[in-house]
Order: structure tokens, then sequence, then C-alpha cells
């Protein structure tokens, strides 16, 4: 059924879906990982039950999240050997380290310590228990690192040489490599998204919660922390992403130049698109709204500094200008936004009605997937701004796949398509209704097995022994609450 | 050139212990997936799940360094395999999302409890007979020219792959069962003891019948086993083999806890040293050897490094995360 498509063509959209899948879990629990590990930080400081109830809330959440990510990240790490072969061959020296890097220092350590912390509190004390809780926490960041290393890598490649069978080899210096001139840009932002991605969805919790019953002590808190974040990281992320920009503009030119609709050069002064829609096949962007040299302003800080268009470059070495002049602005549009809901949250803490203005929290609530989009659309930019090429300059996608038929590409792409809507719909759906469930005093942790009896003896400290043990909350209130 | 040669191996003997590691970590938490329906709804599903729960992740990260490792150690290898592996690791994927998520989403949705366990024991079965056919397609060739799979859509399904398969099913069975027998008590542990038996013994008749087939699958497969000297130095295999199934065997027969388990590992051990001895030194028979499929110098010796700082320091987390969580596992012991 599917001769009558393209092999590389399948491929592509596998790896595209695949990915994209993925991606949004990481992008969750990076950031999630981190406020739990400060949610129980905060407990252990202040000794406040709040916060151990937040911590328990989101943890459940974090549970469904993290596996989620688990198994589409695994299918990850063999979708370049399946899909993409001669890419893993011919890449494999330079990058199959650094991937190997990550399985040793962040997988494990991810995977060894969330036993601990989904089910240990009790066997390990609070003190163990917070230090499984940061590796996890430094284990998604330390995935980050190594991945987008590699991903950087292929943007930016420096320090390999060519082998004399065809494969990229590693030059002098791993560090190099490592640290690839996209590299630090990359990281600092893709973070910085996860993180503002969770701030998101942790504030549209809480302000669907506060939209219920303002006077929920818990929505409370967690609506503050997660417009606190809003005000101060959205920002910050504004300026990461102007600086990741102009080191695209010097690495990957061809790339912002779709990213801004510039088919034409500008030799003194290049105007800023605010939209249009861009015409590939005339080579202009047709009813655009622009701004006169202001794209000279932000890329050259020069407003008549004259910037290259697309008609320098070959037509067989640009990339698809449609997707990514709007995967850009879609990106950059939610940027704002959250910037705007961030200053619009100062101004109702100074006003004093942060818990008291059901528009902020309509607002909130609303926002609470815009991390995903943003994050996926950022995502896209840059990967499809890479195009034609999977290494930069080096190897083109077309030249990267496995010598595979497209009715083996295509049954595979199926199955993927339909097995991640059931199983991860289905994850969603387990996550929002946890979320629906209102945070309370109490709040119960990852619960296993709950038919049995609550206490084996000699198997938990006494009640007394350890305060803020799940252990000691009533068990009439446990199986009130969870609705078992 | 010395240098690298020394490497290869060493990575060579990394790899196949990452995998030793997987089959046996990840083979007893499959291995409890493709029991599970035979378990009752309830408190003894809850315990043999719960028995598994926090270590689960950790057990498959493995997969992940077998696949990484190959993937930076021998990129040519993981090039050609995949490929011609294809739909069998696709269905390997697809069974570990299946058995993955329904760690979580069993206890998240009581009503379709039904369906998450028949995803938990699908998924197992699937990954776990995916995988030993995936082992049978390696080891009985994969044509490869100008560094890339060259055969045919269906080369992997053929009567050996299938053996290869159902032996990996019973041996996972087995490792799962026994790790049931240390892990439970009571009348669980007496039925997960009944199908250990079972198992061993299914695992035993496989076993033997995959020996036997290597011998004519591959005329140097042959030569390997059979002729002087090599078989004087390949013969304590087998007969180690032969000792531990029979200790395994009676381990069953009494109440012993978790004895049963770890001569399950060795009998693991001792079956994975025989296909190594079989393949040896091909990485992907028959045509490339581990030195063909390498990576440069540069890569072994960088990813050394992290191996020797961070594998010690894995193996300690990871004794000490099983450490926590031992003993008999109880109705609420993991809250």
């Amino acid at each position: 059924m599917f001769e009558q498509f393209d092999a590389l063509l399948l491929a592509r959209i596998q790896f595209a879906f695949t990915v994209s899948f993925h991606f949004i879990f990481p992008a969750f629990s990076i950031g999630l990982a981190s406020y739990l590990a400060v949610l129980e930080g905060l407990w252990l400081k202040t000794g406040k039950q709040l916060y151990l109830d937040l911590f328990k809330y989101w943890l459940k959440i974090f549970a469904i999240a993290f596996a989620m990510g688990v198994v589409s990240g695994i299918v990850m790490s063999y979708q370049f050997g399946t899909n993409w072969s001669v890419f893993s061959d011919i890449a494999g020296p330079v990058i199959g380290p650094l991937m190997a890097y990550e399985v040793l220092t962040a997988f494990f350590l991810e995977a060894g310590f969330l036993g601990v912390m989904l089910f240990g509190m009790n066997k390990v004390g609070r003190k163990l228990h917070f230090a499984a809780t940061l590796m996890v926490a430094a284990g998604t960041f330390i995935s980050a690192f190594w991945i987008l290393s590699v991903n950087s890598w292929m943007q930016t490649p420096v320090g390999y040489e060519i082998g004399a069978n065809g494969q990229y080899l590693p030059g002098e210096s791993w560090l190099e490599i490592i640290f690839n001139p996209s590299f630090p840009y990359r990281l600092v932002h893709t973070v910085i998204a996860a993180y503002l991605t969770t701030a998101f969805v942790v504030g549209g919790v809480g302000a669907w919660h506060l939209l219920r019953d303002r006077t929920n002590a818990h929505a409370r808190k967690m609506f503050s922390m997660a417009m606190w974040m809003a005000a101060i990281v959205a920002p910050i992320q504004i300026f990461a992403g102007d600086l990741h920009g102009l080191n695209t503009l010097e690495h990957q030119p061809q790339k912002v130049m779709a990213m801004e609709g510039h088919f034409d050069s500008h030799p003194d002064g290049a105007p800023l698109i605010l939209f249009g829609i861009p015409n590939s096949a005339e080579k202009r962007v047709d009813y655009a709204i622009e701004i006169p040299k202001a794209s000279s302003l932000i890329l050259k800080h020069d407003l008549d500094a004259p910037l290259a268009g697309l008609d320098t470059i070959p037509d067989d070495e640009e990339p698809p200008v449609g997707i990514v002049f709007w995967s850009f602005r879609i990106m950059v549009g939610i940027g704002f936004a959250m910037l705007g809901l961030g200053l619009w949250s100062l101004l109702a803490r100074a006003r004093r009605r942060l818990y008291d203005w059901p528009m902020l929290h309509r607002a909130a609530l609303v926002m609470a997937p815009s991390g995903f989009v943003a994050v996926l659309a950022g995502w896209i930019t840059t990967e499809v701004g890479r195009q034609p090429y999977v290494i930069y300059n080096l190897l083109r996608t077309a030249d990267a796949a496995s010598p595979l038929d497209a009715p083996a590409v295509g049954a595979s792409l199926l199955a993927f398509v339909v097995v991640y809507f059931f199983v991860f719909g289905a994850g969603v759906w387990y996550i929002l209704h946890l979320m629906h469930k209102p945070p309370h005093a109490g709040e119960v942790g990852v619960k296993r097995g709950d038919k049995g009896p609550i206490r084996t003896a000699g198997i938990t400290p006494g009640p007394s022994q350890n305060p803020g043990d799940p252990d000691t909350l009533p068990r009439n209130h446990e199986e009130a609450t969870d609705g078992r | 050139m010395a240098v690298n040669f020394d490497l290869t191996v060493i990575w060579a003997f990394i790899i196949a212990f990452a995998v030793f590691a997987y089959v046996v970590m990840d083979g007893f938490d499959l291995g409890i997936g493709i029991l599970f329906p035979t378990f009752e709804v309830g408190p003894e599903r809850d315990r043999a799940m719960n028995s598994i729960a926090p270590v689960w992740d950790g057990n498959e990260t493995w997969l992940v360094l077998g696949g990484g490792g190959l993937f930076a150690a021998f990129p040519l290898a993981y090039a050609v395999v995949l490929p011609a592996t294809y739909p069998l690791i696709i269905a390997m994927l697809l069974g570990l999302v299946f058995r993955g998520v329904a760690f979580e989403y069993r206890w998240r949705d009581p009503d379709h409890r039904r369906l998450w366990d028949a995803a938990f024991t699908g998924g197992s079965l699937v990954a776990a007979m995916a995988q030993g056919m995936t082992l049978g397609a390696l080891l009985q060739g994969i044509e490869v020219v100008d560094r890339a799979y060259a055969g045919s859509w269906f080369d992997w399904l053929t009567p050996y792959t299938l053996l290869t398969g159902l032996g990996t099913v019973a041996g996972y069975a087995l490792l799962g069962a026994t790790w049931l027998v240390w892990k439970l008590d009571g009348p669980s542990q007496h039925h997960a003891r009944q199908l250990a038996k079972r198992a061993a013994w299914a695992t035993l008749v496989l076993m033997g019948g995959v020996s036997l087939y290597n011998l004519g699958l591959r005329p140097e497969y042959a030569v390997r086993w059979l002729t002087a000297p090599e078989i004087y130095f390949v013969a304590p295999v087998p007969v180690l083999t032969g000792v531990v199934a029979i200790m395994l065997l009676r381990s069953l027969s009494v109440e012993r806890h978790s004895k049963p388990f770890w001569l399950s590992l060795a009998l693991f051990f001792f079956g994975m040293a025989g296909l190594g001895v079989t393949m040896w030194p091909f990485v992907v028979p028959p045509g490339l050897t581990i030195w063909d499929a390498a990576a440069p110098e540069r890569s072994q010796v960088f990813m050394l490094v992290g191996v020797a700082i961070t594998m010690p320091l894995i193996i300690a987390y990871t004794a000490w995360a099983y450490w926590v969580f031992r003993g008999k596992v109880a109705d609420e012991g993991y809250h």
C-alpha cells in the first residue's frame, strides 16, 4: 500500500513523528524533575507539609510522563540504525561516543535513582530520598547536555577528519567536538525552554484549581511559583533566543534567511517581515507586513547593514522556506505571550490580586500547553532549517537513509502512529485526570496495590518516627482522596 | 595498530557485558510479563509487578547501552544489523512501549486493568521473541555488500530464528519465575516454583536444540566446536552448562529461595559464552569481524575513559537500588 511513496520521505516522516512525540516528554520531565527537587528541598528546609503535598501531587504526574519519555526514547536510540543506517555508519565514530556518554552519565543515573524517588521515601529516609530526587533531576539535565551536543555537532560540525572509507572520524580534540559552535546556545535555549514549558503547565494547573476555589493554598503556591518563573525566565529566554539566532546567522545563514523570509538580498538594510505568506515558487513573500530595516537592526545591530538573501544560495541548498518561516513565528509569538503573562502576574502581585483575578487565571490556563507548542515549533525551525543536510554542508539527508523499501518504512510508520496515539493518548489522559484533581493536604505519592493492608510490620518505621512520611497519614484519608 | 587490536577486543567484551546485563536483568522483567496471566488477579499479580517496579527502568537502560554502545564502538555493525532485522527491531520497540507504560497505567486506571495487563504480557512476549529472533538472525549470517545490508526482506524469518526466539522466551520465563521464587512467599512462591520447573525444562531443551542446530548452521561453527585443538578450549562451556543445569533442577526440587535465580543467571552466562565462542571473531557473521566494524581508536579511547569512570559508579548505585528494595515483596512494601 506504500509503493507509491518515496522511502526517503517516509523515513523522514517517521523520524519527525517519533522524535516530536518523544521530545514532548523530556521537555516536560526535565523541568518537572527540577521542580520536584525544589519542592522537596523546600519541604526539608521549612518542614511545611504544603511542599510535601505538592511534591507528591506532581510526583504521580512525573511518574507517567517519565515512563512515556523512557519508552519513546528507546525507540529513538534505534531509529538511527533502522532508518538512517548510512548516517550511522558514516557519523558513528563522532556522534556514537557522545550518545554512549549520554547513556553512561544520564540514563543510568535517572533510571537507577527513579525507583527510590518513586517508591523509596520510607525505606531510605528523607535525606537520601532527596539525594535520589537530585540525581534524577541532574540526570535529565545531563541527558539534554549530550543529546544537544550531538544535535549541535550535526548543525555545526567541527573537529572531524574524513577517513579513507568515507567515515567522519574524530580529530585531535573531543572538547572541540562536544563544545561545537552552536552547542552552548542551543543547550541554554533548549533547557530554559524545558523549564518554561513545565512552569506553564504548573501555572495552568494552579490556575485551573484557583478558578474553582481561590482559597486553595496548594493551588496558590504552585501558581505563584510558576508565575515567578514566567516573569523572570521568559525575558531571559528571549535574550538567549536572540543570541542563538545570531549564532545561527554566523554558522547557518540560509536557515536565518528562511526564518526571516528573505528571498532577496538587502544591501542597505533588510526589513523585518512580521507576517506574510512565503511563496517559494515565485521566490517572494506575499502580503508581507514588514518593518523597514528592522531585521538588520536585530541581526546586525545596524539599521543599514546589508543582509544576504536566499538569492545567494543555490536552489538545491535551500531549506523549505514556508515551514521554517511559520514555525519560527509560532515560537517567537508564544515566547512573547509568555513574557506578557509573566508581566501581567507582576502587575497582579503589585495589586495583590494574584489569586483573585479570574482573567489572569483563564489566560494561564489557556497558555498551559503553550510551552509544548513553542518547543516543537523551535525544534522544527532548527531541524528543517538545516535541510537539505542532515550533517550541515557535509551529508545530505537524501544520502543518509537505510537501504529499505517504501513498504517496510511505511508499515513501521503506520505502526508507530497507531501505537503512539493509543498509548501516549492514554498516558496524557491519565495525566490530565491527575491534574484535574485538586491538590490538597495529605496528598499521597505513587501508590501501588492499594487493596492490601497499608502497613506491613517490620518494613516501615512507626508513624511518630518519621513525621512527613506517607505512612503517618491517616489511612481513611488516603482512601477517601485517592478515589479507589 | 597493535593498540587498536586490544581496544577492539576490550570493546567487544564491553558490548557483550552490556548485552548480558540487559538479557538477565530485563530478562526477568520480561519473564514476569510473559508469565503474568498465570497469576491470580489481585494481590498475586500486584506483588509480581511490584517486585520489579522500582528496578525495571534501570534494567531496560542496559538495552540502550547495548544499542548505543554498538553504535559507538562498532558503527558499521549497528548500521548493518538494524536494517537487516528491521521488522524485529520495530516489533521489539513497540513491545517495550506497551510493556513499559503498563507499569504506570495499570495502577492509574483500575477500570482498564485487564487491558494494561494484556499490554504488559503481550509487550513482554513480543519483545522477548523479537530479541531472540534477532540473535538468531545474527548467528545465521547477514549478507553485506559495500558496507550495507544486501539481503532481502525476510532473511530473518527461518526455522532457526523461530527456535532462538522460543528459546529466549523460555529462558526469560525461567529468569522471571526464579526471581519470583526469591521475592515472593507462601502459595505465590509455590506457584512460581512450579512455573520455574517447567520453564527450566523448556529452556534446557531449546538451548540444546539451538546448540545442535548451530553445528549445522555454518561450517565454521562446526569446526570451532568439533575439531582439535579448538575443542579443548571450548569444551568447558557445554560441560559447565550441563553442571549448572543439573544444579538448577535440583535447587528447584527443594525449598530454596534465591539459589534458583542465581543458577539461572549462570545458565544464561554459559549460554551466551557459547554463542560468543561460536561467533568469534565476527560481529556480523559471515563477513564482518569486530575489527572490520570497529570505530577508530580515538573514539574507542574516549569512550573507554567514560566506561572506566562511570561503570563502577553505575554498578554501585544500581546495587544500592536493589538493596533498598531487598527482601520479600509485601502487599504494601513499596509505598
